[in-house]
């Protein structure tokens, strides 16, 4: 087998430090590569911080925990909180490690003067990549105090243990010196000179209970700041002359009708045309009267016609995987299939657009932005500005969802220039529309699976090529003697130049149309072999006894029993491993026959996480997951001609809604033997599947195109 | 829907000229319980008022066309989509926003139910929802779960908060039946 490529796909631009997980491991032994390192070290891997510290993060504890003079303990990270919970969850991991009250516990997060570096939060990657160096530098500080304790009392260091927040002696409890007494609110001066012992998980107290958010009340109340949120004063508003499509160019324009306006100023500044006022309606209202013509060029490209052109544009074959024979498989097996399946593009649709604050004054900028990457924002705004990094501050506060959308800083940039320009604070806040046309969509792709099942329905032969979609999910995960998975498109699957837009990594990215295709193709097969599709998939399951497991569970939960599909019931079911999380879903849908409407009445979700931190905060994600993954299964389809997006606002593009929404059951499935793995995306990306599959239980209609809208299901029943 | 769209751009520039609404106005109303008189374009829309003139940032931008929801405001206990509103509509009216929901710092129980069943993620929508919510109560203390579905139908939440946001609806109409809602 050939190694596998580490190809980030969250951010494009920046490649992902070199780990593997035990799974990825063992495979690459059985490849009989020659790893230099022990065992025993890939093992730690999974939570040694030096495995994922990338030369950018840093290794001082002070970088991640200040112990203050009353007591407190502020947590430091440059993640940001847009509704995952890492507010919530990283303070857990901190109280657990230097073992200190929960309660004491603050969290400034995505403050890029006060934070350590981070590379953004994207890829279920806050609780798995940054947990370890959070734990690292609280068991350093905790080792410390242990020292600087037995030091001031006289005492060996084993005669001590730490509880809440104290250093305590084991002979005589009641002596015990406080943290804070220790430190006085002064740095943390010494190192430990080595890694510190990490508190095995079957000692975790904190982690592993469900604790509710702790930002509920500012966001109840109205209190939470996000971006747009932030007032200066003298700031302005600015809206920012838009093409009418990508690639459109400005033939004429005419502002003095904006210019004569009161309090508005227009700005010319290189490609960038705004108007500036003090109220936001004031600058939408300038706008209008900007009177601009653009030269539009004439292009085909929709979507219904984008798949061919993908399909055309499709080069650089790599091979992802590859094991066996394929053309011997081939005469192996007693049945052949051979299905396409296709995604098309979809919107990130935060609640909340792009939005900043920037106040350049001098050689210094300070920005407020609803980013998923301030660290990344702080840089582009100093290179915009001429400006060298360390003068640019950057502050994410709340931000009102992301889901991959906010790891792209245009509005930041756009802020910045702007306030540079005049002179004073100017917010950007991207009207939907803009949102929409600057958005980078999950990409329109194609999957075509080749396979093929022997006498005895097990998959002999397997030739999955992907187009467009991302690697992501992408590999093979059922027991298989013969197969290949082979990724057309640049690297990434990002093909920036092929596609009419901008597209870019959407919660789930890859994934979302890897395991629809794919957990569609098994139930394909298992139909026509007659067999119960959760047996089929037990059986070829081979010896993964983790994903067999959490199978079972969302099956005993949701009480499954075994029947071949097409049995008129509704039932899905569909299985996934999203980088190390394995999931399991189940649903039951209704199709109404007259409207072409799909109701899903119950969704039952399994995941192995591995160890679990906050169960609360994991439940939540999941049926986040759900919940937002009816639209991508049932409405979401960007709409477009050339470079001009059709869909400017919710009327068109349908997300969501109450009355979609399902029964939702969580079962959290133990692994407390691996390290946590990410939860905020991994079970979305099972949605397209488990819906599709569940359709064709109900009405023998199998949809290998998303979403299933009830024109489309209504052309299918009619057979039109 | 998108036919209401244009329907609803075409009107507000039809009121804007026809009524002279870009003219300023004094505008008297009563937001959050206490007395407001400002001079401001009547056909200036509510939400922008509320946000950068009067400080009220509870009440969010989040599609400007009434799509969304988060914008949405009491005028008279009823909600509105305040980015569709114009100000001069508020006059002699009282507007709530979330800010006014508690009082003297005791979260209104159905703000207390939010937070006991973690019922949202981001938060941006959790302003227009509550208050959709808690207009339904004035009018229904006893929905159904079909009724605060259909209360809700319109209020976009992209984190997918909903099945926890029903939940609190339903135990803080529990709460309230008791002493009925304020």
């Amino acid at each position: 087998m050939k190694e596998k490529k580490n190809v980030d796909q969250d951010i494009v631009e920046m490649s992902a430090p070199f780990t593997l997980n035990r799974r990825e491991f063992l495979k690459l032994l059985s490849g009989g590569i020659i790893i230099s390192f022990s065992i025993e070290n890939i093992y730690a891997s999974e939570e040694a911080p030096q495995q994922v510290r990338s030369r950018h993060e840093p290794d001082d504890p002070n970088a991640y925990l200040i112990i203050g003079e009353d007591g407190t303990v502020t947590c430091l990270s440059g993640k940001i909180e847009m509704g995952q919970g890492v507010i919530t969850s990283l303070p857990q991991i901190l109280a657990e490690e230097l073992v200190v009250p929960l309660e004491s516990v603050k969290i400034v997060l995505g403050d890029t003067d006060l934070c350590p570096y981070d590379r953004g939060t994207f890829g279920s990657r806050s609780t798995k990549f940054y947990g370890p160096l959070l734990r690292a530098a609280a068991a350093e500080a905790r080792e410390v105090l242990i020292e600087l304790a037995a030091e001031q009392l006289g005492l060996p260091k084993d005669k001590l243990y730490v509880k809440e927040g104290f250093v305590v002696e084991k002979d005589n409890p009641k002596k015990k010196i406080s943290y804070a007494s220790l430190i006085k609110g002064k740095k943390i001066e010494r190192r430990l000179g080595k890694d510190a012992p990490l508190k095995p998980v079957s000692d975790f107290s904190v982690c592993g209970e469900p604790r509710y958010r702790t930002d509920s009340h500012e966001k109840v109340t109205g209190e939470a700041k996000f971006a747009g949120d932030i007032h200066l004063e003298g700031m302005l508003y600015a809206r920012i002359l838009r093409p009418p499509a990508h690639r459109a160019q400005l033939k004429s324009i005419d502002t003095s009708a904006a210019e004569k306006m009161a309090d508005v100023r227009v700005v010319r500044e290189g490609d960038l045309i705004a108007v500036l006022h003090p109220s936001p309606d004031g600058a939408a209202e300038a706008l209008e009267k900007i009177n601009a013509q653009f030269d539009i060029p004439k292009e085909d490209l929709d979507q219904t016609n984008i798949y061919t052109h993908l399909l055309n544009a499709a080069s650089n074959k790599e091979v992802i995987e590859e094991k066996g024979n394929l053309e011997e498989a081939k005469k192996l097996a007693s049945r052949l299939f051979d299905e396409t399946y296709l995604n098309c593009y979809v919107a990130h649709a935060p609640i909340e657009t792009h939005t900043a604050l920037a106040k350049v004054d001098g050689d210094s900028a300070m920005v407020w932005a609803s980013s998923q990457t301030p660290f990344r924002a702080k840089d582009e705004v100093a290179q915009a500005l001429g400006l060298p990094a360390e003068n640019v501050r950057v502050i994410s506060p709340f931000v009102g969802g992301g889901f991959g959308g906010k790891t792209r800083n245009g509005q930041v940039v756009e802020a910045a220039r702007l306030s540079k320009f005049v002179g004073k604070p100017v917010q950007v806040a991207w009207t939907r529309n803009e949102e929409f046309f600057f958005d980078n969509f999950r990409p329109a792709s194609i999957i075509k699976i080749k396979s093929g099942l022997d006498e005895s329905n097990r998959i002999i032969y397997w030739d999955y090529a992907n187009f467009f979609a991302g690697e992501r999910s992408s590999q093979m995960y059922y027991d298989t003697p013969h197969f290949q998975t082979v990724m057309y498109g640049v690297r990434g699957g990002r093909g920036s130049e092929t596609h009419p837009f901008g597209v870019g990594a959407w919660r789930g990215p890859g994934s979302n149309t890897n395991i629809y295709a794919r957990e569609s193709h098994i139930d394909v097969m298992a139909s026509k072999a007659g067999v119960d599709p959760l047996e089929f998939r037990l059986k070829n399951l081979g010896n993964d006894e983790r994903m067999q497991r959490v199978l079972k569970a969302a099956a005993e939960k949701f009480s499954w029993t075994s029947a071949k599909s097409p049995s008129g019931r509704g039932y899905g079911i569909a299985c996934l491993d999203y980088l190390g999380t394995y999931v399991a879903l189940c649903a039951a849908v209704d199709v109404d026959k007259t409207s072409g409407k799909i109701q899903a009445r119950r969704v039952v979700v399994a995941q192995d996480t591995g160890t679990i931190i906050n169960p609360q905060g994991i439940r939540i994600q999941i049926e986040g997951c759900v919940a937002m993954g009816l639209g991508y299964c049932f409405a979401e389809e960007i709409h477009f001609k050339g470079g001009k997006i059709l869909d400017t606002n919710f009327d068109t593009y349908q997300i969501s809604r109450f009355s979609w929404v399902p029964e939702i059951e969580v079962v959290l499935v133990d692994n407390p033997d691996l390290a946590p793995q990410g939860c905020g995306e991994p079970a979305i990306t099972g949605m397209g599947a488990v819906m599709a599959n569940a359709v064709h239980d109900a009405i023998g209609i199998r949809f290998f195109e998303l979403p299933m809208t009830p024109q489309r299901v209504k052309s299918a029943l009619t057979g039109a | 829907m998108h036919i209401m769209s244009i329907h609803i751009k075409s009107l507000n520039h039809l009121r804007r000229h026809i009524m002279g609404m870009d003219t300023k106005n004094v505008i008297s109303f009563i937001l959050n319980d206490k007395p407001v008189q400002m001079s401001v374009k009547g056909g200036r829309m509510l939400l922008w008022v509320l946000r950068t003139e009067l400080g009220l940032t509870g009440p969010k931008f989040g599609c400007g066309e009434g799509f969304c929801g988060a914008c949405t405001v009491l005028v008279n206990n009823e909600p509105v989509r305040s980015c569709q509103y114009p100000i001069k509509g508020v006059q002699g009216k009282t507007v709530l926003t979330i800010e006014g929901l508690a009082k003297n710092g005791k979260l209104h129980p159905l703000q207390q139910a939010f937070v006991d069943n973690d019922a949202l993620q981001c938060g941006f929508c959790t302003p227009g929802v509550i208050l959709t919510a808690y207009s339904l109560f004035l009018k229904n203390p006893k929905p159904s779960q079909t009724d605060v579905i259909q209360a809700l139908d319109d209020n976009l939440c992209r984190c997918g908060a909903h099945t926890r946001m029903l939940q609190a609806v339903h135990s803080a109409a529990g709460m309230m039946r008791g002493g009925g809602p304020r």
